[in-house]
């Protein structure tokens, strides 16, 4: 029984990893698309 | 700060089944996600002009996700019929490893997700077709044509007919009669794929009560459509170089692998008893996921790659 309970939470852990991983990959993929959808010339108006 | 130990009850066991990473990949369905994603691209390079690459791989990854939820939905719907059948028993929700809640769960933030980080990242259109093909997939087919007609494969087709639309819609920011031409091959490809499948599963699906033509029309009737949908596919797939999709390389492959689809088809026919007649439809399916994934490899070749000015992809020049 405690086999199954230990089997279980690291199965939880697995998968909160992978969505941790998930939403780290998001972030920079939003990040990088933001960057390409601005354009190149983002950084040449006056400020 | 104190420790407050919570007793775990039956319903948080229920909520959480323990599923592994590896069980919610599987019910994504990665092999038909891959076709989606293929399909999707070439209907991303097809239009003129070029999508940056960053886009395009972000807009891909979408439509991925998008397929990805109409999986996981459609074995939330359909635990059931999995249970009962000896090719999907092994699917994570019949085994036990995800319940049916989590499946929905997962499915319904993935299918809200890709769509609106689609609209975000491409435009609302290609967003707008991502929703309709997963709506459809999902209440039209799923939860309502599967259980009710045997023609359940053909109106459903229209679902994994649409990812070549998305991806045109996403490139070029409005649809054309064009990616419809690719949408109308997948369209009428898919009930020769899946029927001769079905012929190869019928008492599966006997027992699990789903109408799939073999079971209600017989396994003749079902050759026979296989047959006449088969005909109706190989010129077809030609019409891309009519209307200059494709181009000489495309023509001569299409025409080639639409005789040798036909000539499987006609295989399939003629054999009805015993062992070379599983062999046939065997044969059949698998050489339809070949056709498919070879007619649109040449035409991503051919439109992808700007062979005559240089090697690089065309949505790499931008």
């Amino acid at each position: 029984m405690q086999d199954a309970e230990q089997e279980r939470k690291r199965r939880q852990r697995k998968r909160s990893i992978a969505i941790a991983w998930v939403l780290f990959g998001l972030v920079v993929l939003f990040f990088i698309v933001t960057i390409v959808r601005l354009g190149g010339h983002v950084a040449d108006r006056p400020i | 700060m104190t420790d407050v130990a919570y007793p775990v009850t039956t319903a948080a066991l229920e909520a959480d089944s323990g599923g592994d990473v590896a069980d919610y990949v599987a019910l994504m369905k990665p092999r038909v996600m891959f076709l989606v994603v293929f399909t999707a691209l070439v209907g991303m390079v097809a239009p003129p002009g070029s999508m940056h690459p960053v886009l395009a791989i972000a807009a891909l990854i979408c439509i991925a996700a998008g397929a990805g939820a109409s999986g996981a939905l459609n074995m939330w719907y359909d635990a059931d019929i999995d249970a009962a059948m000896a090719r999907t028993a092994a699917r994570p929700i019949p085994r036990g490893r995800v319940t049916p809640s989590e499946a929905r769960s997962f499915g319904s933030v993935l299918a809200f997700g890709s769509v609106v980080c689609l609209g975000l990242m491409a435009n609302w259109l290609a967003a707008a077709l991502l929703a309709f093909t997963i709506g459809f997939y999902v209440f039209i087919y799923t939860m309502w044509l599967k259980r009710a007609t045997p023609q359940n494969i053909v109106i459903g087709g229209a679902a994994g007919a649409l990812p070549p639309v998305i991806g045109w819609a996403a490139a070029a920011g409005t649809v054309s009669l064009a990616p419809f031409v690719l949408f109308l091959i997948i369209f009428v490809w898919t009930p020769p794929h899946f029927w001769a499948l079905a012929l190869l599963r019928t008492r599966d699906y006997e027992r699990a009560g789903v109408p799939m033509l073999p079971v209600v029309k017989g396994e003749d009737a079902t050759r026979l459509q296989i047959l006449i949908y088969s005909i109706i596919l190989a010129p077809l797939g030609m019409v891309p170089a009519i209307i200059g999709l494709g181009g000489t390389l495309y023509a001569a492959a299409a025409s080639v692998l639409g005789a040798l689809f036909v000539v499987l088809a006609l295989a399939c026919y003629r054999e009805r008893e015993g062992e070379k007649a599983a062999r046939a439809a065997k044969d059949l399916f698998a050489y339809s996921v070949l056709y498919l994934f070879l007619l649109f490899a040449v035409l991503l070749v051919e439109q992808g790659f700007n062979i005559h000015v240089g090697a690089l992809p065309h949505i790499w020049t931008s």
